[in-house]
C-alpha cells in the first residue's frame, strides 16, 4: 500500500457563536494555517475534500460557498462529502493510494449557533418513525448513558479496555478532558472542578448532566495529506496513515445494544489498531459515557493518554470535531509526543457511524 | 503504482415518476440496489461498501439520510460514504465508489444515487433565503436563463435549437421504459408553442421533477471475470471544480466543464472525442445545454454546437448520439441524474439498453454538472479492459 501521511494541521478557536463571521470567513484562515505550514497553495494541491452539512448552514449548497474561499481557480480535482471532514479525508486518502494525486487538502466546519442544534439533529433521525417525534439528541445520549450505567457487564474483570460506567466514571472523563483542555488554546471549555464536585450538579436529562455533554459550537478545520516523499519533503516528521476504515450500524436504536460500540471495533480491527500498542488517542465521544463505550472497543488501556487536547468535551463544532481528532493526533506526532496514535470519528446517533485511523511517526 | 481496473457489472433504476407515493424512501433505494444487484447476479454479502449520493437534504427535509438509509442498502457492518457535489453528485457518487476499487481498499462497491422529491418541494429547497446573497427565488431555470442568452447571442444560433433537443429526447424517452415522460402524442410545434417560463427556456424545454433512484455495482478484474453479462470499463473519470461567480468566469463554457474533459480523455487515450465516443449521456436539464455542452465537452468547435444538434447528428440513428435514454429532460430525480447519465453510458457498452441500444457503442461518455455549473464529473466507458 502506498504511503500516505498527514503532514499539516489547522484549526479555528472554537466558540459558541461565531455571528460577526461567515463560514468562509471561518474558514479561510484555517486553510492557510495549513497550507502555509508546508509552503503550499490552493493551485498547488492535486485533490480537494471537504465535509460539511447544509442543515446547519440552513440553506441548500452551503458547500459551494466555502469553495470560493478555496480559490478553485484555474478549476481543481475536488469533492464534498456531506458528513464529518473525518469522511473526507477518508475519501482523500484513497484517492492518493491509487496515485492519481501526491498531495491533497481536506477541510471541514460546522456553525451550529444559528440553529437550535438539538432540534435541527432531530432530522437526522428515521423521517416516517422517529423524527415526527422530535428526540433530540442530548435525550439520545441519555438513552444510551442509562443503558450503559444499567449493564453489569461493564463492571467486569478489569482487563485492559474493561471499564467501570457508573456516574462517578462520567464525571471523572469530564473533568480529566476539560482540565486537559487547558493546554488547548483551541478549546471552547478549559478547566473543571474535580468529579466529586461536578456530582453534586443537577440532571440535565438523566443520567446526563451538563458537564457529561459538549459544549455547542462553531468552528472549522484544515488538514494537508502527501504521499511518500513527498511528505517527507513537506514534513519533519509525517504522521504516517498505517490503516483507516469506517464502519456503520443499524439506525433504529431498538435493534441495537446501546452499550456496544461494534463498528468502532472492526474499524479498529480492520484499521489494524490492535496490532500494536499506541500511546496516544483522539476519540470523538461527544458525551462522557460515550468515551467509556469507545475505551473497551479500542482496548484502550490505563496507560493510552485519551484525548489530550480535551477532545469533544471541550470543543465539538459539528462536521469538524471528527478531523479535528485525525488533525491533533497528527500533530502529536509531528511535535515527537506520540509514536503510534489511534484516532476516532464518530457520526450519527448514539455512535452509529465510526472511524478508526491508525498514525505512526517515524523513529528519529 | 498501478489502479486496479473498475468494472461496472450492475445497473438498477427505478422507474421513475413524479411521485412515488407506494414507497418511503427507504423503499425507493432498496428498488434500484436490489435490480443492480441481480444484473450482477450478487447478494447483499458480496458488496464490500456502500458509496451513496445525493443533492440536497432540504430536498427531502431529511438531515444526512444515509443514516436511516444503512439499514435499506445492507450497509450495516460496512463503510459508507455520502457524497454530496450539487447536480453533479451522481457522477461524483460513482467516482468515488470506483476510487475505492482502483485503490484496492475494497472489491466490489455498491453505489446508488437518489431523489425523491416528491417528500417536499424543490423549487423551496433551492430558495432558502440566507443573508447577504442574491436568493435564488426562481429556481434553477433563472438561474441558466440568462446563459442560454448568452449562448445564443455569442454563437447566432436560431431560436428553435432548444426545441429540436427537447422534441428529441422526449422521442427518445419513449423506447426507455423506466424513463419519467413518456409524452406519445408530443410535437415539435407543441414544444415550439409551450409556455415561456424563463426567456428563452420554454415550459416543454424543462426537466420534470422526478422520484427515483440508480444503482451500479463497480467491481475489480476477478469480479469482472465472474460477472454473468458483459461488463462495461471504466477508463477515464475526472472532478473539477471552480468558484460560483467571479469576473472571469464563462457561464457559457465553463473552463471547469474543459478541463474535466479534457483530463477524461487524456487518461482514456481520446484525442478525437467526435469521432472516438459512440454515445453521449450528457446532462442537459434546460434543451440549449445540449449545445453548449457540445462545444465545452470537445465534441464541436466553439459557436459550432448548434449546427451539430440542427444536423441531426446528436439523433438516437445520428452519428453521434446524445442522450439516447432520453436524458435528464425526460428523467429528473436531481440527486441520481448524474448517476444515470453514468450508467446509461455503461448500459450502452455493455449492449444492455434495450430499445434504445445504440448500435455498435464501444466507448460512451457519461457527464454530469452541478452548482451554477462549477461542479463537473465525467467517465468514460468501453467494452473492453483499458489494459486490454
Amino acid at each position: 500500500m502506498r504511503e500516505v501521511a498527514i503532514v499539516a494541521f489547522g484549526q479555528s478557536d472554537h466558540r459558541r457563536d461565531t455571528a460577526e463571521t461567515s463560514e468562509v470567513e471561518m474558514l479561510m484562515p484555517v486553510l492557510h494555517q495549513a497550507l502555509d505550514a508546508v509552503g503550499l497553495r490552493a493551485g498547488e494541491i492535486d485533490f480537494t475534500c471537504s465535509g460539511s452539512c447544509d442543515y446547519l448552514a440552513g440553506r441548500a449548497f452551503s458547500f459551494t460557498m466555502a469553495l470560493d474561499g478555496v480559490g478553485a481557480w484555474p478549476p481543481i480535482s475536488e469533492s464534498h462529502v456531506e458528513m464529518d471532514g473525518a469522511w473526507a479525508l477518508y475519501e482523500a486518502w484513497t484517492r492518493l493510494l491509487t496515485g492519481e494525486a501526491e498531495t491533497a487538502l481536506v477541510y471541514s466546519y460546522g456553525k451550529s449557533s444559528p440553529g437550535d442544534l438539538r432540534e435541527v439533529l432531530t432530522r437526522q433521525l428515521d423521517p416516517y418513525y422517529v423524527a415526527p417525534l422530535w428526540p433530540d439528541s442530548v435525550s439520545l445520549a441519555a438513552l444510551q448513558a442509562q443503558a450503559l450505567l444499567d449493564a453489569e457487564v461493564t463492571r467486569d474483570r478489569g482487563g485492559p479496555g474493561d471499564i467501570v460506567a457508573d456516574e462517578r466514571a462520567l464525571a471523572g472523563v469530564a473533568a480529566r478532558s476539560r482540565t486537559a483542555a487547558e493546554g488547548n488554546p483551541h478549546a471552547q471549555l478549559a478547566g473543571s472542578p474535580p468529579p466529586e464536585t461536578l456530582l453534586d450538579e443537577p440532571y440535565l436529562v438523566r443520567p446526563l448532566r451538563r458537564h457529561d455533554c459538549p459544549p455547542v459550537g462553531d468552528g472549522a478545520a484544515a488538514v494537508v495529506l502527501a504521499a511518500g516523499d513527498t511528505a517527507r519533503r513537506l514534513c519533519r516528521r509525517p504522521a504516517w496513515i498505517r490503516g483507516m476504515d469506517h464502519r456503520t450500524e443499524a439506525h433504529s436504536l431498538g435493534v441495537r445494544d446501546l452499550t456496544r460500540s461494534p463498528s468502532s471495533r472492526l474499524a479498529a480491527e480492520r484499521a489494524g489498531a490492535f496490532e500494536a500498542p499506541v500511546d496516544l488517542a483522539e476519540l470523538h465521544a461527544p458525551f462522557t459515557s460515550q468515551e467509556l463505550i469507545l475505551r473497551r472497543e479500542l482496548r484502550l488501556g490505563a496507560d493510552v493518554r485519551v484525548n489530550p487536547s480535551g477532545g469533544a468535551l471541550a470543543a465539538n463544532p459539528m462536521m469538524a470535531a471528527g478531523l479535528i481528532r485525525l488533525g491533533e493526533a497528527a500533530a502529536a506526532i509531528h511535535r515527537g509526543a506520540a509514536d503510534r496514535a489511534l484516532a476516532h470519528a464518530t457520526s450519527g446517533p448514539c455512535l452509529q457511524q465510526n472511524l478508526v485511523a491508525v498514525l505512526e511517526g517515524e523513529a528519529s | 503504482m498501478t489502479k486496479e481496473p473498475v468494472a461496472v457489472v450492475g445497473i438498477g433504476q427505478t422507474k421513475h415518476t413524479a411521485a412515488r407515493r407506494d414507497v418511503s424512501i427507504a423503499g425507493l433505494v432498496r428498488e434500484a440496489a436490489v435490480r443492480a444487484l441481480e444484473d450482477a447476479q450478487l447478494t447483499w454479502s458480496d458488496i464490500d461498501a456502500v458509496v451513496i449520493g445525493k443533492a440536497p437534504d432540504f430536498f427531502e427535509g431529511v438531515m444526512m439520510p444515509e443514516l436511516y438509509l444503512a439499514d435499506a442498502l445492507g450497509a450495516v457492518g460496512k463503510p459508507m460514504l455520502r457524497v454530496h457535489t450539487a447536480g453533479s453528485v451522481g457522477g461524483s457518487t460513482a467516482l468515488v465508489a470506483a476510487g475505492l476499487v482502483a485503490a484496492r481498499v475494497h472489491r466490489t462497491v455498491l453505489t446508488l444515487a437518489f431523489e425523491k422529491q416528491s417528500e417536499s418541494n424543490a423549487m423551496w429547497g433551492l430558495s432558502l433565503p440566507i443573508p447577504f446573497q442574491q436568493p435564488l427565488l426562481a429556481g434553477a431555470g433563472g438561474f441558466f436563463a440568462p446563459h442560454v442568452r448568452a449562448y445564443m447571442r455569442r454563437t447566432g444560433a436560431p431560436s428553435g435549437i432548444g426545441a429540436l433537443v427537447a422534441y428529441k429526447d422526449r422521442r427518445n424517452a419513449l423506447r426507455n421504459p423506466y424513463a419519467h415522460l413518456h409524452e406519445h402524442d408530443l410535437t415539435l410545434d407543441q414544444v415550439r408553442s409551450s409556455p415561456m417560463l424563463w426567456d428563452p427556456i420554454r415550459y416543454s424545454e424543462t426537466c420534470p421533477s422526478s422520484d427515483g433512484a440508480c444503482a451500479m455495482v463497480l467491481t475489480d478484474r476477478a469480479g469482472a471475470d465472474r460477472a454473468p453479462y458483459p461488463p462495461a470499463w471504466m477508463h477515464g473519470g475526472a472532478m473539477r471544480s471552480e468558484p460560483t461567480l467571479f469576473a472571469g468566469k464563462d457561464f457559457v463554457s465553463p473552463r471547469a466543464g474543459r478541463d474535466c474533459a479534457a483530463d477524461v480523455y487524456r487518461q482514456a487515450g481520446i484525442t478525437d472525442p467526435r469521432r472516438e465516443i459512440d454515445a453521449v449521456e450528457m446532462y442537459v436539464p434546460f434543451s440549449w445545454y445540449e449545445p453548449m455542452w457540445l462545444e465545452n465537452l470537445g465534441f464541436a468547435d466553439e459557436g459550432e454546437g448548434w449546427k451539430l444538434t440542427e444536423s441531426g447528428v446528436t439523433e438516437l440513428d445520428g452519428e453521434l448520439p446524445v442522450n439516447p435514454s432520453g436524458g435528464v429532460l425526460s428523467t429528473n430525480p436531481i440527486g441520481a441524474s448524474g448517476m444515470l447519465r453514468f450508467a446509461e453510458a455503461a448500459l450502452q457498452v455493455r449492449g444492455r439498453a434495450g430499445e434504445h441500444q445504440v448500435d455498435g457503442a464501444r466507448k460512451a461518455l457519461g457527464h454530469a454538472y452541478g452548482g451554477g455549473s462549477q461542479f463537473f464529473s465525467m467517465w468514460v466507458v468501453a467494452d473492453t479492459s483499458p489494459i486490454g
